[in-house]
């Protein structure tokens, strides 16, 4: 079966009057359909721009990028915008890709029912709570139908205690909704809990340095019962002595 | 909201602070209106004591006198409608052209980077210098005048209204280009919406400017309007005329701002 998502031999290069910058250097991977896999690195090691680079945002220097089907992309920050109500922001993306049919508009209201904003949908962003938003911006990404996600930090502009919540939500959606996810995080246990694969990249230049398969012995796998794994806290050492080696 | 607000039981501390906040509000109104009634009363007296001559200042009543009676011959409206129109037409026009002006620096940075030092030195130029030139070029009438007033107010607006399109999150436009969005659409949907506080304050700061222009476009075309009145009534000595048409200026300049503060409220209402 052909990857939904593949990098071969990936190289990119910022430049700026100051130089040239070498962000990612000869990285290879593949996302199989349904798998739910996180890129772990040291903050500024140029995870970010992986995802830009597989949202067709920025070219890479060298090297394929690859996504098989359509693609949903969330941001680090909600990005809802203040003036439209949560349903016409839920919206925005049918809306830019001229797909405002009556049937994905009920889509869009079934989803908000679905995951609890039933009764939020003409509110506006300013009156949600950061967790409400954060499921707004999801759904506006599910409602163009995406095979492929590609999570840039979803979560890292959360306070810690929603942050769990959500990312819990979230992931539990994400695997209910069966799309194949790509989750870029600095945040090691949101990582192991969230995803059946963590890729841990090298300091900037970014380079592939371990793809842990994660297997836990928990039954129903949630994100939040993942933590509670036996095996969670020796994934947890591993990654973060991984980590750890260019930081000290 | 409010009348929720209002079931609730107020506590003794917090409607001792209510009071004194509503004292206060009618405290400086008070003061304001007493301030402009002992304005008036005073140079009324000052006139009819001799204090201050007359005949250089005028006075109250002979504004008032002066004022009904070109209202019953229909001067009055004339020369204010005059001037109305020239300054609405001017600030709107100022405003929707110097928005599309914006829209275009924003749209291709090569063109706004070469135009970059002439809005500066625009900017910082009196607009009024070129009114004679306006004059010469597109004749002595009110398509002058209303040139004039757009140009007082255009450069500002392009500054103003591009320098909101540019502080735009760069996240806001991501999200457009991530559902594929093209550029149109960035600005349809999230730089252009943004920035309608932005584009309704240029046209508040327009008002003022406007009625610069036209001012002292209709000092140098000197055919109608209150510019016309304040310029003719200091020739012959009629300080009457001018100092009402002044008082009449800052009523209108009061009645424009508040209309469009008004329109401001129910745009921010609408969108929180």
């Amino acid at each position: 079966m052909l990857p939904m998502i593949s990098l071969q031999d990936v190289s990119l290069s910022y430049h700026s009057p100051n130089g040239e910058t070498r962000a990612v250097s000869h990285l290879s991977f593949s996302v199989a359909e349904g798998e739910f896999v996180t890129i772990v690195g040291p903050s500024g090691c140029g995870k970010s721009s992986i995802l830009s680079m597989l949202s067709g945002l920025i070219a890479p220097s060298a090297g394929t990028v690859q996504v098989n089907g359509n693609m949903g992309y969330m941001l680090q920050k909600d990005q809802l915008l203040p003036w439209r109500t949560i349903r016409r922001n839920a919206q925005l993306g049918l809306e830019l890709q001229n797909k405002l049919t009556p049937e994905n508009i009920a889509f869009v209201d079934y989803m908000l029912e679905q995951y609890g904003l039933g009764e939020f949908k003409d509110r506006f962003p300013a009156e949600l709570s950061g967790g409400m938003r954060q499921r707004a911006a999801l759904i506006r990404t599910l409602a163009v139908k995406p095979d492929v996600l590609l999570l840039d930090e979803p979560f890292s502009a959360l306070d810690y205690q929603t942050r769990l919540s959500v990312a819990d939500e979230i992931g539990t959606i994400i695997r209910k909704e069966g799309k194949t996810a790509l989750l870029v995080s600095h945040d090691i246990s949101e990582a192991i809990s969230l995803s059946d694969r963590v890729i841990v990249l090298s300091g900037r230049p970014a380079r592939l340095k371990k793809i842990h398969k994660i297997e836990l012995s928990v039954a129903d796998r949630t994100p939040m019962k993942a933590r509670e794994a036996p095996e969670f806290r020796a994934y947890f050492n591993t990654i973060w002595k991984e980590l750890d080696i260019h930081v000290a | 909201m409010w009348r929720e607000r209002k079931q609730l039981q107020v506590s003794p501390r917090q409607a001792a602070f209510l009071r004194r906040r509503k004292i206060r509000k009618y405290t400086v109104l008070g003061v304001q209106i007493a301030l402009l009634i002992g304005f008036f009363a005073l140079w009324e007296i000052a006139a009819n004591k001799q204090w201050i001559d007359p005949f250089l200042c005028s006075q109250p009543t002979e504004i008032w006198a002066t004022a009904k009676e070109m209202a019953q011959n229909g001067m009055l409206w004339q020369h204010i409608g005059v001037t109305l129109s020239e300054t609405v037409i001017g600030f709107l026009l100022g405003t929707l052209i110097g928005t599309l002006l914006a829209i275009l620096l924003w749209w291709n940075h090569f063109i706004c980077d070469v135009a970059e030092p002439y809005l500066v030195v625009l900017n910082a130029l009196p607009k009024t210098a070129l009114a004679p030139i306006i004059i010469v070029w597109l004749g002595n009438g009110q398509t002058s005048i209303i040139v004039v007033a757009l140009l007082t107010s255009v450069v500002v607006t392009i500054m103003t209204v591009l320098n909101g399109f540019l502080q735009v999150d760069d996240e806001m436009r991501k999200l457009v280009r991530v559902f594929g969005g093209n550029k149109w659409q960035v600005l349809q949907k999230v730089v252009f919406p943004a920035n309608i506080p932005c584009i309704v304050n240029a046209l508040k700061i327009n008002v003022g400017l406007s009625f610069v222009g036209v001012i002292v476009g209709e000092f140098l075309v000197a055919q109608a309007g209150l510019g016309f009145l304040i310029i003719y009534g200091s020739q012959v000595f009629k300080l009457s005329w001018v100092l009402m048409s002044v008082v009449i200026l800052a009523i209108l300049a009061a009645l424009l701002y508040e209309a469009i503060a008004l329109l401001e409220k129910q745009i921010l209402k609408k969108r929180m």
